[in-house]
């Protein structure tokens, strides 16, 4: 037997400043960003709410979660950022939380020591006043190579974006919206808008070639490890409203939550929850710690976080019967978030390539 | 209340008074048992300190650092895992002295008489009866698929002692000797050739009445200690890192390139992540026990393993091809010991089938899940309010 595998110390549960945390974000979302306040608002032009998220970002200050106090942030760490997301997704909120306050502000805080610019803007976000975007398709896997030429598709939440982090073949670039050309894409997932973005010029430089590459890697790695985060709370807030109504529906003079064949594939999916929740958890202590096992456990929550999502919220869909493939009923914006998520920062086979070289287990010679 | 620096000095005397270099390996675990070392939550005198069961981990690493013996605790698992604990929960002052310490050191195996032909998922239906006969009991009847019958010196044993009650209200729960002359012990040999389950036939067993567990009547819930103890600690042991089935597979695919092909690639990872996230679950489930939170993921554990090992030593079999089709060696043996993971990948294979349904199936698993963690109603029954023997059967 060869020895086992290294791994690293983690702390897998939630703390109690995390639950008051999720409690303030979960009583925020409820009282102003309900299912039913969404499905008005999707027929509106942008999902999104301005005064949403002044409060959420700055008065909550969850925008500034990832940001060192001495930086303009709430210094605390990918542990509650991370229960942030869990709420936003168990509400499918459109918000741009994990593009503004997770990717940009984690690759601004890898330039910040050395480019006050980079400092500037990163108060800016940590303080919510700011929205940056890095322009990027969504679909971008930490570790992918750039630059990008040309217009860049499928850049979400563009049309909210007051700044674009742009990674150009010289270095990244900080370019005001304004001077960028946004033009809207119809999103499959309709909370979470997309743009084709052009801003091959101009703007303030962040940072050379080198340091750009590194700075964008931990951004989308940041990203990919708390999106996992997000399609646990979607995954959640689907199995309880099916469990919910499953057991008050009634066909055949029961209640069609005491079928067995229902009743196994809900346990099923709570099964799979308890892993989502784990891998989530992995994921957000290890980019807490940094700890070199980072890498390793956002690829494995990804990969196992996004199939979860996914199933839960296509039984949802199934479980609910016709009401489940009605637009009134909120089921069918969980499923697009989740089927969008499972493609966002790298879809499942990239992160499983990772995996496979991180733990050397090399595909076919 | 016993702190970790006070275990920690209480392991150190231990081992200074009784060196584990020159002390019998038995004697060893006795002073272990006598110092309250074994178990570190259970009662004074009783092999514990009435300490955090947190904490035990501070004594085991001592003595793991010390290089003393240890009690073989897969051997004697359903001693550990299930008698114990009901043993504990409910014999008597005189029953827990007598059986406690040579359970734990090892000095006498335990094995679970209560599936029988006819009552196994459906374990409350049980036939083997028990009649009282001044201060004994007589019992009759057949059990089946004992994992242990032929190396145990004793077993928790459920039987019918009233058949006009309903089904769940007429059984009584006794500790049963082995060696009892009405004991027989036939091998029944299993898929994978070997032998380590058996059919038990009881025939006027005598038990005296103090080795009975809990009030005559009541060994329907006395059982559920032993059931839920039993799933905990089939899911319960921590794993590392490719510990378990994966690290096989995982094995066999980095020695033996030329093996490899693109379609198992995929589902070898597909498997490494979900052993990888189940190791995980079960790290945080053991975390919230420590914080004195435990959760319902015991049983989801059971079950996740179950199909990971299925799944991952399938795969094994046919990464393996040409070698895949051959098998060890099917002579009939009689194990002391279950080794999920030794063997040949073949063995691994066949074995693992047993993974979801011993100890509860996954069928039944689930439907605990389904309702007495997420609240979904129950099976329609029509066995509640009948008298036992008035049943089908
Ligand atoms: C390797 C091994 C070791 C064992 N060791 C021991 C031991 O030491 N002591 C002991 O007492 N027993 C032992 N058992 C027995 C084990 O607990 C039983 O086999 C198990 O509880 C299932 O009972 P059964 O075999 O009668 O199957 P059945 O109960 O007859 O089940 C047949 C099938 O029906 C399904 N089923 C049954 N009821 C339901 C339901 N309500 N809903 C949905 N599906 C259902 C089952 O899941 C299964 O697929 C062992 C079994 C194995 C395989």
């Amino acid at each position: 037997m060869t020895e086992p595998l290294p791994e690293h110390p983690l702390d897998l549960l939630y703390s109690e400043t995390e639950e008051d945390l999720r409690a303030a974000v979960r009583a925020l979302l409820t009282d102003r960003a309900g299912h039913q306040v969404l499905l008005d608002r999707i027929e509106t032009e942008s999902p999104y709410a301005p005064g949403l998220w002044k409060s959420l970002a700055a008065d909550i200050g969850a925008a500034g979660l990832l940001v060192p106090e001495k930086l303009g942030g709430q210094g605390a760490s990918h542990r509650e950022t991370a229960v942030v997301l869990e709420e936003l997704g168990r509400a499918v909120t459109p918000l741009p939380y994990l593009s503004s306050a997770v990717v940009a502000t984690e690759t601004l805080l890898d330039l910040a020591d050395g480019s006050e610019a980079a400092a500037g803007l990163l108060a800016e976000l940590a303080g919510g006043r700011t929205v940056a975007v890095l322009a990027v398709p969504l679909s971008t896997a930490p570790g992918a190579e750039f630059p990008l030429t040309g217009p860049v598709p499928a850049v979400a939440d563009a049309p909210a974006a007051d700044v674009f982090l742009v990674p150009r073949a010289d270095g990244l670039y900080a370019v005001p919206a304004a001077e960028a050309t946004v033009e809207p894409q119809t999103p499959l997932d309709l909370t979470r808008p997309l743009a084709r973005v052009t801003a091959s010029v101009g703007g303030t430089r962040l940072a050379g070639p080198d340091a750009a590459r590194t700075a964008v890697r931990r951004g989308l790695l940041s990203g990919a490890g708390l999106l996992a985060s997000e399609q646990l709370g979607l995954a959640e807030w689907c199995l309880e409203e099916t469990v919910r109504y499953t057991r008050e529906r009634h066909q055949f003079n029961r209640p069609v939550g005491s079928f067995q064949a229902l009743k196994h594939r809900m346990a099923q999916l709570w099964l799979d929850l308890v892993g989502a929740r784990a891998a989530a958890r992995a994921a957000a202590d290890a980019l807490a710690t940094g700890s070199p096992d980072a890498p390793l456990l956002v690829a494995v929550a990804q990969a196992y976080c996004s199939k979860t999502a996914v199933r839960a919220a296509e039984e949802c869909v199934q479980l609910h019967g016709g009401i489940g493939m009605t637009w009134e009923h909120p089921a069918h914006l969980a499923l697009k978030r989740a089927k969008s998520d499972q493609i966002a920062l790298g879809a499942t086979g990239r992160h499983q390539d990772a995996i496979a070289a991180l733990v050397g287990l090399e595909p076919p010679l | 209340m016993t702190d970790a620096e006070e275990l920690r000095a209480r392991t150190r005397t231990l081992l200074e008074e009784h060196p584990p270099a020159t002390t019998d390996r038995t004697d060893f675990l006795r002073a272990r048992f006598d110092a309250g070392l074994a178990w570190v939550h259970y009662p004074v005198g009783l092999g514990g300190l009435d300490a955090p069961r947190a904490l035990q981990s501070v004594v085991d690493a001592e003595l793991a650092a010390a290089g003393a013996p240890d009690n073989d605790p897969r051997k004697i698992g359903i001693g550990l895992g299930m008698a114990a604990p009901t043993v504990l929960a409910h014999g008597s002052d005189e029953v827990k002295r007598r059986f406690l310490r040579p359970l734990w050191v090892g000095e006498e195996v335990w094995c679970q008489l209560f599936s029988e032909p006819g009552a196994g998922s459906d374990l409350a239906a049980l036939a083997t009866r028990a009649v009282r006969d001044g201060e004994d009991w007589v019992v009759d009847g057949q059990k089946v698929w004992t994992s242990s019958a032929h190396t145990a010196r004793w077993a928790i044993l459920i039987a019918r002692t009233d058949p006009d009650a309903p089904k769940h209200r007429g059984i009584t729960y006794f500790v049963c000797d082995m060696t009892d002359p009405g004991v027989e012990v036939r091998p029944l040999r299993q898929i994978t050739g070997e032998a380590e389950f058996n059919e038990v036939f009881l025939t006027g067993v005598r038990i005296p009445d103090a080795h009975r567990l809990g009030e005559v009547g009541d060994g329907w819930r006395v059982a559920q200690t032993t059931l839920m103890n039993e799933r905990v600690s089939i899911g319960g042991s921590r794993i590392p890192r490719e510990g378990g089935m994966i690290g096989k597979a995982a094995t066999t695919w980095r020695e033996r390139p030329e093996l490899r092909t693109h379609e198992l690639h995929r589902r070898l990872l597909d498997h490494w992540v979900d052993a990888e996230v189940a190791r995980l679950a079960g790290e945080r489930l053991r975390q919230q026990l420590v914080a004195g939170r435990p959760g319902p993921e015991g049983s989801a554990m059971k079950l996740a393993f179950a199909r990971l090992n299925q799944a991952i030593s399938g795969l094994e079999v046919e990464l393996l091809g040409d070698e895949g089709l051959l098998y060890g060696e099917w002579e009939m043996r009689r194990p002391n010991l279950v080794d999920f993971t030794g063997r040949d990948a073949g063995y691994r294979y066949l074995r693992s089938k047993g993974n979801s349904i011993e100890g509860g199936t996954s069928e039944v698993l689930l439907n605990i899940v389904a309702e007495r963690v997420l609240g979904l109603p129950p099976e329609p029954r029509n066995d509640k309010d009948v008298a036992w023997k008035d049943l089908a059967r």
